[in-house]
C-alpha cells in the first residue's frame, strides 16, 4: 500500500498536478508513512524524473517550475513532522538569494532559486531591490553555505561588490560562498569583485552551487 | 523623391493601398481596453514614486500608501488619454521636424543601450569604449534608411554612474538626426536635461522642438519602480516627449497568452499615461513596449520569437485605436554572431513593424537578445528597412493608364530596358540596395573574393564613414557639452573624460 502512495507522489510531480502531490502527501503522513521515506522515495525521484525529461527536451520551464513548487509545498507539510522527529532532510547546501539593491528585476533570480530548490538545495529567496545589510543579516541568519547576487543593470552591478565587501565587513566571507549572475555580470566581473563563482543560466547556477560546496 | 521611403509620402490619390497588417478585430481591441481599466482598479498599479502617488491621489485615485498601490478609476484615465497628444515631431539638429509620431508614419532608430558591442575583426562581444560609440553615431548618421540615433552603447571607459549622460553627449556632439535615449537614475536625467538645453538653446526651445524623446520603462507587471516614475514626470513637465516601454514577458512575468500579454501591456501604458498626463497635461507621450514571448526552454527574452512580434504588432493596434504615436522594439535578433538566424530574424521584425505602422522602430544592429550592437548587423538592417519602406509605399499606377500605352507601343518586342518610363519610375519602383546585398553572377561574386555578407557589411562599414559631415553644433555648444559631462564625471569620481575621436 505504502509503496502505491509514494510512487503517486512521484507520478503527481511528473503530471505536473501540484494539488495531487499535496493531497498524497498528506495521505502518506496520515497513514504512518515516515517523512524522509516521503522525501526520499517519492518527492526526489519525481524530480529527477521531471529533470531528465526538462533536460531531453520533452519537458519546458513550465512543469520544471510547477513540479518545484509542488515538491516545495509538500515539504512545507513534511517540516513540522521532521522536526517533530529531530531529523533533517539531505541537503545540498543552504542558499540566500536576491536581487541587489536598486534593482527590481524578479524572473532570473526566482528561476535560480526555483531550481536550485528542487535541486536539494535549501532556498531563501529575499526578494528583489534588497540592501547589502539585508544579505548579511539573512546569510547570519540561516548559516547559509551560498550568497547569490541578481543584478540586470550595468548601474546596478556595481553593487554585488558592495555586498561582497559588507559581507567580508561582517567578518563572515570565509563562511559563505558569493556567486554573482545577471545580464550585464562576466566572469570578469566576478574575478573583479572577488566573487567565487559566475553563472550563465540556470543550469549552470545549479552546477555552480553543487561544484562549490563539495 | 528620396530614394528611401517614409511611411508618409505614400499613396496618392487613392491610387493604392497601404500595405496593412492587422491582428485583432475591433471586438478584441475593445475587450482588451476594457480589462485594462479594469486591472487598473483591481489589483491596481504598484507605483514606487511619492510624485506620482501624490498626483494620483489629488486627482481622486485610490492610493494605499502603505503598500503603494494605487486604484485608478476609469474616468481619470480617460482624461489621460484624451490630453494626450495623437501626435508630435522630433527635430534634428537643424531645427526640421524629421520624425513624426503619430497616424501610420513608420521610422527606425538602432537598439539601444547594449552593453557590449561584437568586435569587427573577431566577431566575438567586447566591452565598448568612448571611440566604439562615436564610429556608432557616424555610421547611424550617414546610413539614410536611419531616421534617428538611440543611445546605443553603454561604454565602459567612464563610471557606471553616468554611464546614460555620457552616451547622449557623445551622440550629441557627433548627430544631426533627433535622438531616442533614456536615463538610468533619477538625478542623472537632469544632467541629460541639461544637454539637451545646450543644443537646443533654451529650456522653451527644447519643448517646441525635442530632439529627444526618453525611453521610460514599466516594469512587469503592474509596476513604476521609483526611478522610471520620476524620469517620465521630469520628461512630462519639460515638454519633452517620454516613450513607454512596457515590457510583458508572456508566461514568466505576464500571461502567456498573446491578448493576455496585451492586456498587461495596456494597464501598464494607461496607468503610464495616466502619470504623465497628470504631471503636465498635453505632454507627448508614447504607445511603445518591449515585449517578448518567454523561452520555455532556455528561460530567456527572445526578440526573434514570432510571438514575440504578435505581441508588438497587437498592443500597437491597440495603441491605435487609442489614438496614440506607438513604438516598439523590433528587427533585432537572438543570434550571437551575423549569420542566418540573425538575418531572418532581423528581417521577420522589421517588416512586422513596417506593415503594423509602428511610428518608431527601435532595435536596428541589436542582437544576442537586446544586449549586444555591431556595425555590420547594423549595415544589413539598414538594408531590410530599405526593403520594409518600399514594401509599405505600397503599388501605385504610376501612369494612366498604367500599361497600355507603353506595351502597345512596343508590341511585342521585349525593350523595356531602353525606354524612357523605365528610366523615369525605376528607381522609384524598385528599392536598390548597397552592396551589402549580393545580386551579382557566380563569377562576379567569385572575383569580389567570394566574400559572405558579414565580410561584405565590414566593408561598407568603412565606405560609409568615409562620408560622415561633422555635427552643426558650434565649438561653444560642444564646449558645454564637455562641461556639463565633466562636472558629472567628477561627481563620480572621474576627473578627466576620455579623450574625443576626430569629428
Amino acid at each position: 500500500m505504502s509503496n502505491e502512495v509514494l510512487m503517486a507522489i512521484t507520478r503527481s510531480l511528473v503530471d505536473c498536478k501540484p494539488d495531487l502531490t499535496a493531497e498524497l502527501t498528506q495521505e502518506a503522513l496520515e497513514s504512518g508513512e515516515e517523512p524522509l521515506a516521503i522525501i526520499d522515495q517519492g518527492l526526489v525521484p519525481g524530480m529527477g524524473i521531471v529533470g531528465e525529461k526538462f533536460q531531453t527536451g520533452e519537458y519546458f520551464l513550465p512543469q520544471m517550475v510547477i513540479a518545484a513548487n509542488a515538491m516545495q509545498q509538500a515539504m512545507g507539510l513534511l517540516e513540522p513532522e521532521l522536526r517533530a522527529r529531530q531529523q533533517v532532510s539531505r541537503s545540498a547546501g543552504t542558499v540566500v538569494i536576491g536581487t541587489v539593491e536598486g534593482d527590481i528585476h524578479e524572473i532570473g533570480k526566482s528561476l535560480v532559486a526555483t531550481m536550485m530548490s528542487a535541486n536539494g538545495f535549501r532556498v531563501y529567496d529575499i526578494g528583489v531591490d534588497v540592501s547589502p545589510a539585508e544579505f548579511v543579516d539573512k546569510v547570519k541568519e540561516t548559516q547559509a553555505d551560498l550568497l547569490g547576487l541578481s543584478a540586470l543593470l550595468t548601474t546596478t552591478m556595481t553593487v554585488q561588490r558592495t555586498v561582497i565587501e559588507a559581507v567580508e565587513e561582517a567578518g563572515i566571507r570565509d563562511q559563505v560562498r558569493v556567486i554573482v549572475g545577471g545580464a550585464p555580470v562576466t566572469q570578469e566581473w566576478a574575478d573583479t569583485i572577488g566573487a567565487d563563482g559566475y553563472a550563465e543560466d540556470v543550469i549552470g547556477a545549479i552546477e555552480l552551487g553543487k561544484r562549490l560546496l563539495t | 523623391m528620396r530614394d528611401v521611403y517614409n511611411g508618409d509620402q505614400i499613396i496618392q490619390e487613392g491610387r493604392g493601398v497601404r500595405p496593412q497588417f492587422r491582428m485583432l478585430s475591433d471586438d478584441l481591441i475593445e475587450q482588451i481596453i476594457a480589462e485594462g481599466f479594469q486591472l487598473l482598479m483591481d489589483p491596481g498599479v504598484r507605483v514606487h514614486n511619492r510624485e506620482a502617488l501624490g498626483l494620483l491621489a489629488d486627482a481622486g485615485a485610490d492610493v494605499d500608501l502603505e503598500s503603494q498601490i494605487a486604484y485608478i478609476p476609469r474616468d481619470i484615465v480617460e482624461r489621460a488619454l484624451e490630453t494626450a497628444p495623437s501626435e508630435f515631431y522630433l527635430y534634428d539638429l537643424g531645427g526640421e521636424p524629421v520624425v513624426h509620431y503619430g497616424g501610420d508614419s513608420v521610422q527606425f532608430d538602432p537598439g539601444s543601450a547594449a552593453i557590449t558591442l561584437l568586435d569587427s575583426e573577431t566577431q566575438a562581444q567586447r566591452a565598448p569604449v568612448t571611440a566604439d560609440f562615436v564610429k556608432f553615431v557616424k555610421l547611424v548618421e550617414v546610413l539614410p534608411q536611419l531616421d534617428a540615433q538611440s543611445t546605443a552603447l553603454i561604454c565602459t571607459d567612464v563610471p557606471e554612474e553616468i554611464g546614460d549622460l555620457y552616451r547622449l553627449y557623445l551622440a550629441l556632439s557627433y548627430m544631426r538626426k533627433p535622438i531616442v535615449t533614456g536615463a538610468f537614475r533619477k538625478d542623472t536625467w537632469w544632467t541629460m536635461k541639461d544637454l539637451l538645453v545646450a543644443v537646443a538653446g533654451s529650456e522653451d526651445a527644447l519643448a517646441e522642438r525635442p530632439i529627444a524623446i526618453f525611453d521610460v520603462c514599466p516594469s512587469p507587471p503592474l509596476l513604476w519602480s521609483d526611478l522610471t516614475c520620476q524620469n517620465m514626470i521630469d520628461c512630462a513637465r519639460y515638454g519633452v516627449p517620454s516613450e513607454l516601454v512596457s515590457m510583458p514577458l508572456a508566461g514568466a512575468t505576464a500571461p502567456v497568452t498573446v491578448a493576455g500579454a496585451v492586456v498587461q501591456h495596456t494597464a501598464e501604458c494607461m496607468s503610464g499615461v495616466t502619470i504623465c498626463q497628470l504631471a503636465s497635461r498635453g505632454a507627448p507621450i508614447v504607445w511603445g513596449g518591449s515585449p517578448a514571448a518567454f523561452d520555455m526552454r532556455e528561460g530567456t527574452t527572445p526578440m526573434g520569437a514570432v510571438g514575440t512580434w504578435m505581441i508588438d504588432v497587437a498592443y500597437t493596434e491597440v495603441g491605435k485605436a487609442l489614438d496614440l504615436p506607438t513604438h516598439a522594439y523590433l528587427g533585432m535578433s537572438d543570434a550571437k554572431i551575423v549569420d542566418a538566424q540573425c538575418g531572418l530574424e532581423s528581417a521577420g521584425g522589421t517588416l512586422m513593424a513596417a506593415l503594423a505602422g509602428v511610428n518608431m522602430v527601435s532595435g536596428a544592429g541589436m542582437m544576442d537578445f537586446e544586449s549586444c550592437q555591431s556595425y555590420e548587423k547594423l549595415v544589413i538592417d539598414a538594408e531590410i528597412i530599405g526593403m520594409a519602406k518600399r514594401l509599405i509605399a505600397g503599388v501605385e499606377a504610376r501612369d494612366q493608364p498604367i500599361a497600355l500605352g507603353l506595351m502597345r507601343e512596343l508590341g511585342h518586342r521585349a525593350d523595356y530596358l531602353g525606354q524612357l518610363h523605365t528610366a523615369k519610375w525605376f528607381s522609384k519602383e524598385q528599392y536598390i540596395p548597397s552592396a551589402v546585398i549580393d545580386r551579382g553572377s557566380l563569377d562576379a561574386w567569385k572575383r569580389k573574393g567570394s566574400k559572405t555578407a558579414w565580410e561584405r557589411a565590414r566593408d561598407r562599414v568603412g565606405e560609409l564613414l568615409t562620408g560622415y559631415q561633422p555635427s552643426p553644433i558650434s565649438d561653444d555648444v560642444r564646449s558645454e557639452l564637455r562641461a556639463i559631462t565633466l562636472t558629472a564625471a567628477r561627481t563620480f569620481g572621474m576627473d578627466e573624460l576620455p579623450p574625443l575621436p576626430e569629428s
